[in-house]
C-alpha cells in the first residue's frame, strides 16, 4: 500500500503523538479566517484547501505547522486559479 | 449500491490518483455499516473546483480494530466515514 503524506494511520512511529496546546498567533487567526471568507464567497472550498495540502512536497509538509499547511495551500490553488499571479506573495513580501 | 445499517461492506482497494477521503488503512478491510448520513457533494471533484455533483451517500462504517491494525489481541473498533463508492457488498 502505497500512502501519500497526510494519510498516516497505521504509520510505524515510536513517538508519542504531541497533544500539546499552544496560543495561536496573530497571523493564524488571520489565516483561519481568511479561508472562511474564500469559502464564503465562492472562491475557495475546504476540499481545495485539503487537495493544496495534500500537493505539498513531502518535506516541506512535515516541516510546517497546521497553519503553514493552510498558507500554502492557499496560495497554491489561488495562484492555479489565477486569482494570484506566480509569486505575487512573495514579491510583495520582499517589495 | 445502496447500504443499510447491519450490512457488511468492504472498502475497495482500488487506487486513486487524486483526492480522495478514503484512508489507505481502511482500503481492503471488512466492517459493518452502523450509520447512514446523508448525502455530501463529492470532494474528488469538488478539490478541482468542480461542483461534486451529483451528492454521494456517506455512511459510518465500524471495523474491529484487529482488521485494520496489528492489535496484539487488544480489542478496540474504528469507525470511519466512508463514501458509498467507496463500498462493496462483503454479505
Amino acid at each position: 500500500m502505497e500512502h501519500v503524506v497526510h494519510d498516516r494511520g497505521g504509520w510505524p512511529d515510536d513517538t508519542p503523538i504531541d497533544r500539546a496546546e499552544h496560543e495561536l498567533a496573530e497571523w493564524e487567526l488571520l489565516m483561519d479566517a481568511l479561508v472562511g471568507t474564500l469559502g464564503a464567497r465562492g472562491v475557495m472550498n475546504v476540499d481545495e484547501l485539503r487537495r493544496g495540502i495534500e500537493e505539498m512536497p513531502p518535506v516541506s509538509y512535515e516541516a510546517a505547522s497546521y497553519y503553514e499547511r493552510w498558507l500554502f495551500s492557499v496560495e497554491h490553488v489561488l495562484t492555479e486559479k489565477g486569482v494570484l499571479a506566480p509569486g505575487e506573495i512573495d514579491a510583495r513580501v520582499s517589495a | 449500491m445502496t447500504f443499510g445499517i447491519g450490512d457488511r461492506v468492504r472498502v475497495s482497494g482500488r487506487r486513486h490518483a487524486g483526492h480522495h477521503r478514503t484512508p489507505g488503512y481502511l482500503k481492503d478491510r471488512r466492517g459493518t455499516v452502523v450509520r447512514v448520513h446523508a448525502t455530501f457533494p463529492n470532494p474528488e471533484t469538488r478539490a478541482y473546483g468542480a461542483s461534486g455533483l451529483p451528492e454521494q451517500r456517506l455512511y459510518l462504517v465500524d471495523f474491529a480494530a484487529s482488521e485494520v491494525w496489528d492489535t496484539d489481541g487488544i480489542d478496540g473498533r474504528v469507525l470511519a466515514d466512508i463514501f458509498e463508492h467507496w463500498l462493496e457488498d462483503s454479505a
